[in-house]
């Protein structure tokens, strides 16, 4: 269908119209016509129903079509605040940054759309590639640190994800010659005849593979460095977008261990997976001192939270479903309020930052209000979800997982919060910020007298925010049937129901 | 023919044992590139006589890119940095060695447990791949060197390449350009970012890479 092809080829037009423009001041615009564009174009295909597909190996299905509208959604978001951050970075040449957005956001697309293991690792590893350049837009020794560690880990991750898809195809041809091997229906249509050996071994490859690329533990150690140096919009997307693509992977492989009959095998990997990474989310968020670096624990620990469901499989993937799309909103709000509270006071350091209610008064509201919205209290959209899974785990009797769930959960929010009241309460410091080189740095500083007022921030980058946080609001509120139905109907491709 | 294939399979764990053996960097290139060509000469004998311009293509490829391609952007990145033109492992040479010989036992044994097509008449092609990969990680998680960080995932997708030679007849042509493109704009990249690591610290090591913890 010409839709789909349109959510492909554009964002790669406007890339190659990137390189074209000159000027640096007028060159990230072109970020809102084509996430316009692409929101539209999603909108539509969300209001029509339908499920379209374009060659043999793309097709829209419920489960893309909700990981596509997410990934959608936050771009939008994304190019807005990308335009107000990139107009006060102008000493910075953002061709690159604005390409590699682009090139990005149509990878991602593909991977959504895409039906075939072998395609989805190409447009999985293509999202790599394109954000390395996202991560290193800083350019100084942090940032190269970081871009190189993603780089490497990320790669080997989804090397490895090559050859557990490359094993998929063994386990698929191993009863005979299959004639378009690696397809997704095809292989739900015969997982029977699976080779089990082969199945089995291509399935701990592909969760190890695409694990890293969520950021699950042990395999997470990227995710701080490249949360923690890149600006606060590359961690929205990474987080929000990124994630989402690796673990509509996982969702994949777990279709076909279902049609092969090797769910048994696969549930408690993906249950003690999930568990490691919320640990370890939780050990790290205390006493962290970088709040961009909380940041990205906190990412662990909901990709951790997305696994975990997933192998309990039943009530919770619905509830992993909801989860997905609160936990991108709720990202957004922190990811984009920390980038604006970093350009203001020149530092990640909790120390450094005090009293960020009385200067930034509105990114610090709605910093507070992420942080509430991310813990899972009500009334906000992960508590919803949380509780989901929560409870399927109660009905089916997991008694080690829930108390090991709700422990992590308890110990993520007293280091969180630790750090965010730190953070918003008290007075701003009497000195002037720090002007050290870390980091980001606005294009000119704020006058002596101006810095004890509260600052009046652009609507360009706390538009986003807000409205992301009002999103995830109202999914803790309601959630309309025309969400309601595509959750359903994803959620039973595994298994899962309401 | 077969007996080619098991000749060919040895030199690539060869190869292996020589980059976690081996002082020199260019030594370490030249191996690793052996490896390439060696898995690019591969595919015209492993499926027996029934060669086509698909197998040829593929053959091509593979040699002018793992063997000449990306060892000269290999070369050229050592020769623009003013660096010790040794590895630098966190291990000595020896304990690399033991860790290599242990890892293809390893990939032997795993390799038992997989049952293979009977079209593959190469028992070492699947112990080979998973050896190669294995060491591949060895390389990157134990050397110091930036530029020994990337041989050693060039090994390691040299690994996952030559399990992919047993589905060469399974996969379509437009996963195998995909998947090259991305391996091969994978090592640009990180190309890339050795030459501004060089710039920005002045060396191409890893220990000057650790400001950033926990």
């Amino acid at each position: 269908m010409l839709a789909l092809l349109l959510l492909i080829t554009i964002p790669l037009l406007g890339a190659g119209l990137a390189f074209a423009i000159k000027d640096n001041g007028k060159r990230p615009w072109i970020l809102v016509p084509i996430a316009v564009v692409h929101a539209v174009t999603v909108s539509w295909l969300w209001v029509s129903g339908s499920f379209p597909t374009l060659g043999r190996w793309l097709l829209l299905d419920a489960m893309g079509k909700i990981v596509l509208g997410l990934i959608s959604l936050l771009f939008l978001g994304a190019s807005l605040y990308a335009v107000g951050y990139l107009k006060q970075r102008l000493e910075r040449n953002n061709r690159n940054f604005v390409a590699s957005l682009l090139f990005f956001l149509s990878a991602v697309t593909v991977v959504t759309l895409s039906h075939h293991f072998g395609l989805l690792w190409v447009a999985l590893e293509a999202t790599t590639l394109a954000s390395a350049p996202l991560l290193y837009f800083n350019h100084n020794q942090r940032s190269l640190e970081a871009t190189w560690k993603y780089l490497i880990i990320c790669s080997v991750g989804i090397a490895l994800a090559l050859l557990g898809t490359f094993f998929l195809a063994m386990a698929e041809t191993a009863a005979g010659p299959v004639e378009n091997p690696l397809f997704l229906p095809t292989m739900l249509q015969h997982g029977a005849s699976f080779s089990v050996p082969w199945l089995r071994a291509s399935f701990i490859f592909l969760l190890v593979g695409y694990g890293t690329k969520m950021g699950l533990a042990p395999m997470h150690t990227w995710k701080p460095d490249a949360y923690g140096e890149a600006p606060g919009l590359v961690g929205f997307l990474l987080a929000g977008a990124l994630t989402s693509c690796a673990f509509l992977a996982l969702f994949r492989i777990n279709q076909v261990c279902q049609a092969a009959q090797q769910a048994d095998f696969a549930r408690p990997l993906f249950v003690m997976i999930g568990l490691l990474s919320m640990g370890v989310a939780a050990v790290f968020m205390l006493g962290q001192e970088d709040y961009k670096r909380m940041l990205a624990y906190s990412s662990v620990e909901h990709m951790g939270i997305l696994t975990l469901a997933l192998g309990l499989g039943g009530l919770a993937i619905y509830g992993a479903l909801l989860h997905l799309l609160s936990n991108g909103l709720a990202k957004g709000v922190l990811f984009l309020t920390a980038g604006n509270i970093h350009r203001h006071y020149r530092s990640k350091s909790v120390s450094s930052v005090q009293g960020v209610f009385r200067r930034l008064p509105l990114s610090g509201a709605l910093f507070m209000a992420g942080f509430i919205a991310i813990t899972g209290s009500p009334p906000f959209g992960i508590f919803v979800s949380e509780f989901t899974i929560l409870r399927s785990a109660v009905n089916d009797g997991h008694w080690t997982v829930v108390a090991l769930f709700l422990g992590f959960l308890a110990l993520i929010f007293v280091g969180m919060g630790r750090i965010v009241l730190s953070m918003t309460q008290g007075e701003p410091a009497e000195n002037q910020p720090r002007r050290g080189v870390e980091g980001e740095a606005p294009a000119a500083l704020p006058t002596e007298g101006a810095t004890r007022a509260p600052v009046i921030e652009p609507w360009l980058t706390t538009l986003t925010p807000c409205v992301l946080l009002l999103s995830v609001f109202l999914l803790g509120i309601y959630i309309p049937s025309w969400l309601d139905r595509p959750l359903q109907m994803a959620a039973a491709l595994v298994g899962g129901h309401r | 023919m077969d007996h080619l294939v098991q000749i060919i399979l040895i030199g690539v764990i060869l190869t292996n044992l020589v980059v976690l053996g081996s002082h020199p960097l260019n030594t370490c290139i030249r191996a690793v590139a052996l490896q390439g060509v060696a898995l690019g000469v591969l595919p015209l004998f492993l499926h027996g006589r029934e060669w086509s311009y698909h197998t040829f293509l593929i053959s091509f490829m593979v040699i002018g890119l793992k063997g000449f391609l990306i060892p000269i952007l290999l070369f050229r990145a050592i020769r623009e940095a003013v660096v010790r033109k040794e590895q630098e492992p966190l291990i000595g040479f020896t304990a690399s060695l033991i860790l290599g010989g242990g890892l293809v036992g390893l990939g032997f044994a795993v390799s038992s447990g997989l049952p293979l097509p009977a079209e593959i008449k190469s028992s070492l092609l699947v112990p080979v791949a998973l050896s190669t990969l294995m060491i591949g990680l060895l390389v990157i998680v134990t050397r110091v060197k930036i530029l020994t960080q990337t041989l050693g995932y060039l090994m390691l997708e040299n690994g996952i390449f030559a399990f992919g030679l047993i589905l060469t007849k399974e996969l379509p042509w437009l996963i195998e350009m995909g998947v090259s493109l991305d391996i091969f704009a994978g090592i640009f990249v990180m190309g890339t970012l050795m030459g501004h690591i060089h710039e920005e610290f002045n060396t191409l090591s890893v220990r000057k890479l650790s400001s950033l913890k926990g």
